[in-house]
């Protein structure tokens, strides 16, 4: 149970490979990166710079991890975040669960997702080809995502139905 | 406890609130009538323009007491460093 903000680059491979090495008890891991989209022509971006709030990022990280174990049963979960410039193509986020089973990692991997896009302390602006550009607006399609996570249940009915 | 001193308080700022102010941070004696997130926001809009300018639309502004995420209802008694910033854009 791991999170880390950085500036640098995150291995994918390493990462999971620190996760599982010497693990028998794990039968899942799931792995969601999220990359800068670049898009084309004037309005392409150049470059996002990701700003934080160091001290509190970590903590809220901490905070979602935290809950995403006390909701499905997960033997290993891992949250990088990237913060500084970044350029189309690059990786800014990298969440990794790994459980028994797939739909515990899965969800749980969707649920470290979710929370961490409405609740970690983390500002995206960018910058586009014509020289525009600015901070990026929060999406309401976001907040949404979060409802589906609540009520007070230990672990989702999805999970319940499964075993 | 009765009517208490002015507080010293730490507030940072972080993004376009941060652009606005024009600062990362700074420290100010906050009147012992400010209880709230809420009431510290209107009492910081009459400090200036660059706060008038920061919280022109104080509803789109976030906060955090001592680096946890509160409502503008939530109290600010006590509190060494208050955060405001605009709705999160990670991941």
């Amino acid at each position: 149970m791991a999170v880390r903000v950085q500036m640098e680059d995150f291995d994918i491979g390493a990462e999971l490979k620190r996760i599982s090495d010497g693990r028998t008890d794990i039968g899942a891991i799931v792995t969601f990166t999220g990359t800068v989209r670049g898009g084309e022509g004037e309005t392409a971006i150049t470059q996002m710079t990701l700003e934080h709030y160091p001290g509190m990022t970590e903590a809220e990280l901490e905070r979602i991890e935290t809950e995403a174990q006390r909701r499905w049963p997960l033997q290993a979960s891992l949250v990088i975040h990237r913060h500084g410039t970044l350029r189309p193509g690059d990786n800014i986020v990298l969440v990794v669960t790994a459980s028994r089973h797939r739909q515990a990692a899965f969800e749980a991997a969707e649920f470290l997702m979710d929370f961490l896009k409405t609740q970690a302390p983390f500002w995206k602006k960018e910058t586009r080809a014509d020289g525009s550009g600015g901070w990026v607006d929060a999406r309401e399609c976001d907040d949404t995502a979060l409802t589906r996570w609540q009520g007070a249940a230990a672990t989702s009915p999805r999970v319940k139905a499964a075993e | 406890m009765t009517e208490a001193p002015p507080a010293t308080v730490k507030l940072v700022y972080f993004a376009w609130v941060r652009e606005k102010m024009g600062r990362a941070e700074e420290t100010v004696s906050v009147p012992a009538t400010v209880a709230t997130i809420a009431d510290l926001v209107q009492w910081l809009r009459s400090r200036g323009p660059e706060y008038e300018s920061a919280f022109e639309r104080p509803e789109i502004v976030r906060a955090a007491i001592d680096q946890a995420h509160v409502k503008p209802h939530a109290t600010v008694a006590g509190a060494r460093e208050i955060a405001f910033f605009p709705p999160v854009t990670g991941g």
